[in-house]
Formats: C-alpha cells, structure tokens, sequence
C-alpha cells in the first residue's frame, strides 16, 4: 500500500466513521434516557433517505402513510388509557393531540412534492415526515414499557425493528435508489481528491455533535434530558415527566437519522432494508463506546470506520465480519478491566 | 389552620408484603407533622406512596384535590416535594445544574429568585456551586436535597430521614432550617428516625409500628407518652 492509497482510505474512513458516528449519539443518547437500544435507528436513516430519493423525483414518499399509521397507533392507545379512566372527552382530546400534526404534515407533503420545490424544501419536509415518528414510535412501542428490564426494551426493539422493515418493503419498494448530492464537485489537495458532500458530511457532523453538547450543557430541557439519564427517580421527583423526557430523546434520534440520511443518501445506495447494518455499525461503536458517553462513542465510530475501510483494501470479503468481530476484544478487555457498579438497576 | 393534605386508609404492598396498612393522617397547613417508627416501619413507603413513586391502595388529597389519578411529576407542579432518603441526586452535574432543575416546572425565569433563596439558607452551596454533586460530603448532599426541593417552592415539602448519617451539629442546623421554613409557611412532613429531635421541632406526631399508625397527637405530649419514651427516647436519652 502506498501513501496516496492510505490517505483515500483515511478519507474514506473518516467519512463512514462521521455517519456511524451519528448513529452512535443517537443510539448512547435514547439508551441513556430511555434504556431502550434502539435498533430500529438505521431506519430513520434509510426511510430517510428513500423519502428524499423519492421527493427529488417528484414522486409522493410511502413514509407518509408510515406517519399515519403510527399516528393513528399512538391515538389510539392514548385514548384506550383515557377511556379506561372513563373520560370519553379526554380520549377524544389526546387522539386530536396525536392525528392532527401528522394528518398536517401528510397534506403539505402531497400537496409540496409535486411542485418539486427543490432540495432545500425536500429536507425539511422529510424531517417533518420522519422526525415526528420518533416520539410515535415511542409512545406504541416503548412507552408501555417504561419500567420493564433492558431486556425486554431490546425485544421491544428488535419486534419494532423488523415491523418498521416489512412496512418498508410495502411503502418503498425492493428497489434500491441514491439521490444527488447536496453539494457537488469536488477538488485537489495534494494527492488526494476531496468531494464536496464528504466535506459536508464532516462539518455536518461536527456541527451536530457541538450542537448537542450545547443543547446538554445550556438549556435547561437538555440538562432534564441528563438528569433522566443519570437518576430516574430523581428526575421525577423534580417534576420531569419520563415521558416527555423519552419522546423528546426519540425525535432527537429520528432528527439525527434525518440528518445522516442527507448525508449519506448521496454516496450510496439505500434498500429499504439497509438500515440494519448501517446501524449495526452505529451500535458497534456505541458499545465500543461503552453506551454511556458521547466523546466515546464518537471516537469508537471514528475507529469503527477506518477499521472498515482498511479492511475494505486488504481483505474486502471480510469486511463486515472484521468490523463486527472487533467488538469482542474489546467487550473482553472491558469486562476484565471494569470494576462492577450495581448501581444502575 | 385546615388541613393540606389528607391521608386516608393508605395502603401499600410490595407483593405479599404490607409495608403500609391502613394509614390515615394529616398534615395541617403551616404546621410541622412528624411520622417516627422503628427501621422498615413502612415510614418511607408512606412517603413514596404520597408523593405518587408507589402504587397505593386509599386517598390521598392535597389541598382539596383527589390525587387518585395526578403522576408523581404533576405532584410535584400542585406543590409537592419529597426529598427521599437516597436523595436521589444528579451525581455527574453540578451543584447549580441540580439546584436548577428543581425548579425545572417553575420556569427558567424564577431560577434567580429561588436560587438566592436556598444559597441564603444554605451559603455552603453557593461556595460550592461548581462543584459535582456526587462529590459533596453527607451533610452538602442533605442539603443540596433540600435545596433542590426547595427550588420548587413547594407548599408540602416531604423529609424523609434529613438527619441520616449526619453529625450532630449539621442534624441541629438541619432541623433548624425546617422549623425556619415552617414559619415561612411551608407544611412539612417529616420523617425522622432521631425520634426526639424530630418531637421538639413537630407540632403534630404519628408513630407507625409495622406499617400501621399506632398512636398519634401534639407532638408535645406524645414525647411524655411513657410509650413512646420507653421505646424510641429511651436509648436517646441514655446517650445524651
Ligand atoms: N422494594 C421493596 N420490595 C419489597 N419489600 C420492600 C421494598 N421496599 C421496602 N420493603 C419492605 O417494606 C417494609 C417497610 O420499608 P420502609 O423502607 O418503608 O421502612 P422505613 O420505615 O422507611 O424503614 P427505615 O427507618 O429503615 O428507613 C420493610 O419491611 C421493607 O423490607
Ligand atoms: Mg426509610
């Protein structure tokens, strides 16, 4: 291998590294305040993606009818838990509260698309698609749960996971599409040739991460959002509902899907099933992380992606299992050298 | 005087296991209520259970209103706080941050106010506003509990054992502080295993023996009670 090789494959690393690297802070961010491992992360990513690919054609995305669903699932157990009490006007109250932003959201996005308005209002209308499904998923899937073990969570999780896959395949189709790039070109330094949307995806990563660590470090629903991380029961007896606390991580992942979705849409091609792996990678790197801290996971992610692009070079067969054996040394080594805290039930 | 809360056949279990049986008490507005008993009374499952952290089985109102179906967030915005026994605090933040989000259903416009409030009661926090919570002595943590339920202006605020594994003459300053409160008119249910500090300071008494309320009254003459002398001054009164 010589010079120039290495430095494509450092480049090329680097920017996987960035995309799992947002996997990685969405999945430590709802673990720490949900305990949820949120596998169906990735598919924030590729329903993402598939809506811009679809929107940029001007064609109407199947996440709409995804939010709609989910919509329609969140009303309806909102409202089952009010009729229980026995307040039919409460009922009909919180079914409004979930149907109608989503039932909004569906029309600008029938009546938008056709216009092909262009790239910028494609984004914000798929993270008006995809965002609100966060919380959704949240409330059908997890929010019934909210004490049960770690355990039952990733069950949870994984059920939602394969539900969210099969609705895919409806909704978007086997095929496989990419879209254009946001930014286009690309230039020289020195020996190596640099794209304009690789750029774009750094600094977009960089920019997040700095926009997250201000949102935990300033404001004071960041901070509520820790404060439910590090004591449960402390959090409540400050009057932080867990539930809004759970929604609020869940959007926030959704938004960082949206985010890594106009990043990666572009360098390549997204199946309605490629969240999987994509977010395999992301949870690779939060474990190696150790799922608590943010600086971690983004270093672990960092090295997650260099490791597969050099693997990628000398032995591309192997590629993913060399990604994913890496995380037994690790999880060895941790298991030797940390010393047990019973704290965290 | 009338009543701020009101407690009524409260029950609560933990599977087979009746840790509280049919507790019924009051706590008076303005006034200082103690709830004293021997370890696994039920005395902090009782508190639980008002503040809403515990199913429960009974009533529970609290100024006029039926908290059957209110979580234990909403409690806290009616004017309830509770600082636990394990105090319960964010360890990886700071003394402010703490101190902040107590007042967190109040709004980030009255954290000023509330804030020169509990550093004029405890001066020791604001010397140590940096500082993470999980670093701060016994003492600095009791204090950070209440300070942080403080924050929320309760009207009810819940103690459960402030003094525990304190010494002395921080339990004095503590307990001295919840008389000050007292008479800024905050109610206030206090749990306390140093049964006669918590009797000195109380304007009513309640003794639970096995999860049930056993005797109650003036907290002046239920500290001459023969009874509760035997039982709970007694090896107090040996010591001091
Ligand atoms: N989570 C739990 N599961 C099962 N039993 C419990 C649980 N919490 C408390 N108990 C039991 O309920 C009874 C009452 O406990 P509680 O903590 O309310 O007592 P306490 O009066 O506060 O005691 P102490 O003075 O030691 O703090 C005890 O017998 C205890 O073992
Ligand atoms: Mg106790």
């Amino acid at each position: 291998m010589d010079f120039t090789i290495a430095l494509f494959l450092i480049q090329d690393g680097i920017i996987n590294g960035a995309i799992y690297a947002l996997l990685a802070v969405a999945l430590v961010l709802v673990f720490a305040v949900t305990r949820v491992i949120l596998i169906p992360q990735g598919e924030f990513v590729t329903f993402a993606g598939l809506s811009l690919a679809a929107m940029e054609t001007g064609g109407v995305p199947g996440a709409v009818w995804l939010l709609l669903v989910l919509a329609t699932g969140a009303a309806v157990m909102d409202a089952g838990v009010a009729l229980r009490e026995r307040s039919p006007v409460k009922a009909a109250r919180l079914a409004m509260w979930n149907l109608a932003p989503a039932i909004a959201i569906a029309a600008a996005v029938l009546i938008l698309v056709p216009l092909k308005l262009g790239l910028a209002v494609n984004v914000v209308l798929c993270a008006a698609l995809i965002v609100p499904m966060g919380p959704y998923l949240y409330r059908v899937a997890f929010q019934p749960l909210a004490d049960a073990s770690v355990l039952v969570l990733l069950i949870a999780s994984v059920g939602a996971h394969l539900a969210l896959t099969a609705l895919g395949l409806v909704l978007f189709g086997a095929e496989g599409y990419r879209t254009s790039p946001v930014v286009s070109g690309s230039f020289q330094i020195g020996p190596l040739f640099v794209t304009g949307q690789s750029l774009l995806v750094v600094g977009a990563t960089l920019a997040l991460l700095a926009g997250l660590a201000l949102f935990f470090g300033r404001t004071l629903i960041g901070k509520a959002l820790k404060a439910s991380a590090i004591n449960r029961r402390g959090a409540r007896l400050v009057g932080i509902p867990t539930m809004l606390s759970g929604r609020i991580a869940f959007a926030m992942a959704a938004a960082i899907g949206v985010v890594s979705a106009v990043l990666v849409a572009p360098l390549t091609t997204l199946y309605y099933d490629s969240g999987f792996i994509i977010g395999l990678k992301g949870f690779v790197a939060a474990i190696i992380g150790g799922l608590g801290a943010y600086p971690a996971a983004v270093a672990a992610a960092l090295a997650v992606g260099l490791l597969e692009a050099f693997s990628s070079f000398w032995a591309s067969a192997f590629k993913e299992v060399i990604v994913f054996a890496s995380i037994l040394p690790v999880l060895l080594w941790r298991s030797l050298t940390s010393t047990h805290s019973d704290e965290e039930d | 005087m009338s009543a701020l809360l009101e407690v009524g056949d409260l029950s609560v279990n933990y599977g087979r296991v009746e840790a509280v049986r049919a507790v019924s008490l009051t706590v008076q507005s303005g006034e200082i209520a103690t709830v004293i008993g021997a370890n696994g009374a039920g005395k902090t499952s009782l508190l639980a259970a008002i503040m809403g952290l515990l199913p429960s089985r009974g009533r529970v109102v609290f100024d006029g209103q039926d908290l059957v179906r209110v979580p234990a967030e909403e409690r806290v915005a009616m004017g309830i706080s509770l600082v636990p026994e394990q105090r319960d605090l964010f360890g990886t933040m700071s003394v402010a941050d703490n101190l902040a989000l107590g007042a967190f259903r109040r709004g980030r416009a009255e954290i000023p106010a509330r804030l020169e409030r509990v550093y004029a009661l405890f001066p020791r926090l604001e010397e140590r506003h940096r500082q993470e919570a999980g670093t701060l002595s016994g003492g600095e943590r009791q204090m950070l509990a209440m300070g942080r339920a403080l924050m929320a202006k309760p009207r009810l605020l819940m103690l459960d054992e402030p003094s525990l594994g304190l010494a002395p003459l921080i339990v004095r300053d503590i307990l001295q502080t919840v008389s000050e409160l007292r008479d800024e008119g905050v109610s206030i249910l206090l749990v306390e295993q140093n049964a006669r500090a918590a009797l000195r300071i109380a304007d009513h008494g309640y003794v639970m023996e096995l999860g049930a309320a056993t005797m109650r009254g003036p907290a002046a003459e239920l500290a001459a009670d023969p009874r509760v002398a035997e039982i709970y001054l007694g090896a107090a009164q040996g010591m001091s």
